[in-house]
């Protein structure tokens, strides 16, 4: 792996779980950002969204998600989604992983970030995405505040930032 | 009661920590959460009324005497 990806920060949760996970002060000196998470949560559901808020603003998001259940594939807009978090109905002791990236974070452009993403589960139903997000903002991303759609972040989830440079 | 927490990493330092959410950011989530659970029911609503408009155009198509393999060619 080429040196210029560089890990920013990394969060566990811990036994109180968290309602949110919050990067802050984020450094403007890379070209992109790239976050992983492995995500669980208390809701009674096999999985749920992991929403992102940026720079505090829930406002201008927009995009269009592709996915499978496990017996169904199909197409919806959405807003804000950065990944897939297994809830309390799905198989113990397992998580939603997931990657999105964020090109050029700092320009003065809107911000377009793609996500891939799938839960685990050990049965039929089990929900993976591929999704494109705007935020029509010409801001740089500063902080990136990750939630469940539904319940608390459990132990163990996680959440890495890395730095990606150009050269 | 105590507010859940919420986990803040300082990406210039390093430094993680765990703060109580206040009671304004508690419903500040409670509101965002409403709003989204509001526009993805709408989305549901618009997915399922074109989903029906697909089959009463289909069901038309077949009324003026297309068969089904037709249909499928011409709308898919």
């Amino acid at each position: 792996m080429a040196n210029t990806f560089i890990k920013i920060a990394t969060v566990t949760v811990g036994s109180g779980g968290a309602a949110t996970i919050d990067f802050t002060s984020i450094p403007q000196t890379y070209t992109d950002l790239k976050l992983v998470t492995s995500a669980r949560h208390t809701e009674a559901s096999v999985s749920n969204d992991v929403l992102i808020t940026i720079n505090s603003s829930t406002s201008n998001f927009t995009g269009r998600r592709a996915y499978g259940t496990g017996s169904a594939t199909g197409s919806d807009t959405t807003a804000r989604v950065v990944g897939v978090t297994v809830g309390a109905s799905a198989t113990a002791s397992v998580f939603g992983n997931n990657e999105a990236y964020f090109p050029n974070y700092t320009s003065a452009n809107f911000k377009a970030f793609s996500a891939d993403t799938t839960g685990e589960n050990n049965a039929t139903l089990n929900f993976s995405f591929i999704i494109g997000n705007l935020w029509s903002i010409t801001s740089a991303i500063t902080s990136i505040t990750l939630t469940a759609n539904g319940g608390s972040f459990v132990q163990y989830t996680t959440a890495t930032l890395y730095g990606i440079k150009s050269s | 009661m105590a507010n859940t927490t919420k986990l803040v990493v300082d990406c210039s330092t390093g430094i993680t920590e765990t703060i109580e959410l206040t009671d304004a950011e508690v419903a500040q989530m409670q509101v965002d959460a409403e709003t989204y659970a509001a526009q993805k029911a709408a989305e549901e609503t618009s997915a399922a009324a074109v989903e029906a408009k697909k089959v009463s155009g289909k069901a038309k198509l077949k009324a003026l005497g297309l068969s089904d393999a037709e249909i499928e060619a011409l709308v898919g």
